[in-house]
């Protein structure tokens, strides 16, 4: 395993990078990883309490960073008023609802029909509304991609030593880290998560006590496609908003549930991190092999593991 | 359903009643139909897709709908990107849909399979998207075209102009797969052929993502270009994110992107895009014969003509004055014709079609405009040169057999 300093001569097959270099990557592999750590957080909050694998949760991430641009960009003249605009902080906050009154639509209408079924009904459907949302946003908008420009507050590098960092990055790391410590506090600290967790664990008992699991379930999932949506508009100026860019990232992100611990809150959003922090390493060293890398890990836990690394045992 | 059928049946006699006898023993089924095959749902839509059907349409229209006295008619399928879809697509053709050209092809694979089935069955393929150089070496065919460009042709027009300004050292930011390491190739040697050094190179997979790791360890290398060898939305990410970090945003270090089309300037926006220089083989915006055509593509599209989408509008209708000229639409003969034919329209200038296929013609290096130079939408390049097809196209290869025969 080759070091990352200059002091070592650069070999054949050593990266010859400097620490300085060697710490931006860093940053970059963190701000990939907070990216991960909000959608599978997401995911493993819909598991944990519907037994759901939400495979649209992609597709939701997408619809987010659409609607962003909507707003943005095309609603003004849509209405008849150009200069209108929805601003990227409203965006943040409007965009994540209106996703998550979509998704508890779905939940309310679909998925909430297959709950007495096999794991694998409720992928199949959810497989099946991604795609057609996917078709749907491609027949309006094309598959090349919209430009989505950060607010101008956010705009522009700073120079953070090593590195010249967009603003906007480390906006978007602070934000993540922010609502993904909200979340785990949410449902590991408070009187409400502690209901979630027993729904989790026995919901005949807790619907016994008075509580209205169906609804709380709806909320969750609800919830769960709120932090898709969020990461979403974080993306949008990242990313080109595309249709399909929730699908590419999709596999790795289920990757990383998998490795973590299906259900597991703080088990994805750490793992969420350490992946993106180990991707980027991977892109110094080989980038060949950034993507295949958290498959690898993710065999590697399964065979250790199976429940993930911070799954309980079943 | 009695209804319709009796329609068709009225139609079916009424059609044979206008054709002419003699256009009937000059055109096979005494119909001339173009066949359109490409990506009407998947990431090639924008560039191809529905407006390719419209270029063709345009040229029909041109030719006043006949040709020999025969009606000329199109049909258009999505191959879905897949070689086997599009290869039973065209198989029908041929077989029942009396389809006697197919152009477009915007996935290489798809292009491979149907040229084979097209040999066989003594059909003309005209690739206006495929740019694979299989194409015309090792798998060429008599019967086929590459009517626009290939890689070869767009890393050249590129390369070799960044060369002749004096920037000599050079980082490859390439997607791992054949496409992309063949680009970097072609690419490479040129800049090696002429002086210059390849100081180091980074494949990410395909598609990426994220791609300020790459574009910052480009940045660190200190080369003076930053070519992109990849394609589509993962050059349109590298390239917005080089922006975030104020990577090739001086003259010192300059963002080569080896196969844009003017759908992802257009995706990007000038404020990203801007500077950039790129080979394209049709900018609309070009001349005035240019400009006729692309107007004539907006009013039916609202939007203007990529490349690719020209170039079918060029193959259809040098295809049907080829059958003019030859008097017949027997496959053989189209395509000697065509070898024969200087081809000079609104899309392709100084064209002259090889024996292996490549037709060899000018092309454009663009430089992408900066927003307060941009009139209007659509007004996205500045045109620094013409390239002869001479300088740009590759030499016929050996590999060829076509060649070989001299």
């Amino acid at each position: 395993m080759p070091l990352p300093f200059s002091s070592i001569p650069a070999g054949a097959a050593m990266p010859d990078i400097t620490l300085q270099a060697f710490m931006a990557q860093l940053t970059i592999g963190l701000i990939g990883g907070c990216f991960y750590a909000l959608l599978s957080m997401g995911l493993a909050i819909i598991f944990g309490l519907l037994n759901i694998i939400n495979f649209t949760h992609g597709a939701q991430f997408m619809m987010a960073a659409f609607l962003a641009w909507i707003g943005l960009t095309q609603i003004g003249p849509w209405l008849g008023y150009p200069d209108f605009q929805v601003s990227f902080w409203v965006a943040l906050v409007l965009a994540p609802l209106c996703v998550a009154v979509f998704g508890m639509a779905i939940e309310r209408l679909l998925l909430a029909r297959l709950y007495h079924l096999d794991h694998l009904y409720g992928l199949l459907l959810t497989f099946g509304v991604a795609l057609v949302m996917e078709g749907g946003f491609r027949y309006a908008f094309g598959v090349s991609g919209q430009g989505y420009e950060p607010p101008e507050i956010l705009q522009g590098p700073v120079d953070v030593g090593f590195m010249l960092l967009p603003k906007y990055r480390i906006f978007v790391v602070v934000a993540s880290l922010l609502i993904c410590f909200g979340t785990w506090f949410l449902f590991e600290r408070t009187k409400l998560g502690a209901y979630l967790r027993a729904g989790t664990e026995n919901p005949r008992l807790l619907q016994a006590f008075g509580i209205n699991v169906p609804v709380m379930i709806t909320l969750t999932y609800g919830f769960g496609v709120a932090l898709a949506g969020i990461a979403g508009v974080l993306a949008a100026p990242i990313m080109q908003v595309t249709p399909l860019m929730g699908g590419n990232l999709l596999n790795i992100v289920f990757a990383v549930v998998v490795i973590g611990g299906l259900g597991s809150i703080l088990g994805s959003m750490l793992t969420g991190l350490a992946l993106g922090l180990i991707e980027g390493l991977t892109k110094v060293v080989y980038p060949e092999a950034s993507t295949v890398v958290v498959f690898v890990i993710m065999a590697l836990a399964l065979l250790v593991r199976p429940a993930g690394l911070f799954g309980r045992d079943v | 359903m009695r209804a319709r059928f009796i329609g068709l049946a009225l139609g079916a006699s009424i059609a044979s009643l206008t054709i002419p006898a003699l256009a009937a023993d000059k055109v096979s089924d005494g119909v001339v139909k173009i066949g359109i095959l490409n990506d009407l749902s998947g990431i090639y839509s924008d560039f191809t897709g529905r407006g390719s059907a419209v270029a063709a349409q345009i040229a029909i229209d041109e030719m006043g709908g006949k040709v020999l006295g025969a009606p000329v008619e199109l049909v258009a399928a999505d191959h879905q990107n897949k070689p086997d879809i599009a290869a039973n697509l065209a198989r029908e053709w041929f077989d029942q849909g009396k389809v006697d050209m197919i152009a477009d092809f915007p996935t290489s694979s798809t292009a491979l399979a149907v040229m084979e089935i097209a040999k066989q069955k003594n059909r003309v393929t005209m690739l206006s998207a495929g740019v694979a150089m299989a194409a015309i070496n090792e798998k060429c065919s008599p019967l086929n075209a590459q009517w626009m460009v290939n890689t070869y042709a767009l890393a050249a027009g590129t390369a070799k102009a960044l060369l002749k300004t004096g920037r000599k050292s050079w980082y490859f930011v390439t997607a791992d797969y054949t496409f992309g390491h063949s680009l970097e190739k072609d690419a490479s040697a040129m800049v090696e052929a002429e002086g210059g050094k390849v100081l180091g190179v980074s494949r990410h997979p395909f598609p990426g993502g994220d791609f300020s790791s790459f574009m910052l360890k480009a940045q660190a290398s200190g080369a003076q270009v930053i070519a992109l060898a990849n394609a589509g939305s993962d050059t349109v990410n590298a390239v917005k994110q080089a922006a975030e970090y104020g990577i090739g945003r001086s003259d010192k270090q300059v963002i080569a992107p080896l196969l844009t089309y003017i759908t992802d300037v257009k995706s990007l926006g000038l404020a990203k895009a801007q500077d950039m220089y790129l080979t394209e083989a049709f900018y609309w915006d070009y001349d005035d014969r240019s400009r006729a055509f692309a107007e004539k593509y907006f009013a039916k599209m609202k939007r203007m003509p990529s490349a690719s989408q020209a170039a079918v509008y060029s193959a259809a209708l040098s295809y049907l004055k080829a059958i003019e000229a030859a008097g017949t639409d027997e496959a053989g003969a189209v395509m000697a014709k065509l070898r024969t034919m200087t081809i000079d329209d609104a899309v392709i200038r100084n064209g002259h079609l090889r024996a292996d296929g490549a037709l060899v013609h000018d092309m454009l290096l663009l430089q992408v405009k900066k927003p307060a130079e941009s009139k209007r939408d659509w007004d996205f390049y500045t045109v620094k040169s013409v390239l002869k097809g001479e300088e740009v196209f590759p030499k016929p290869s050996d590999a060829c057999p076509l060649n070989a025969k001299g």
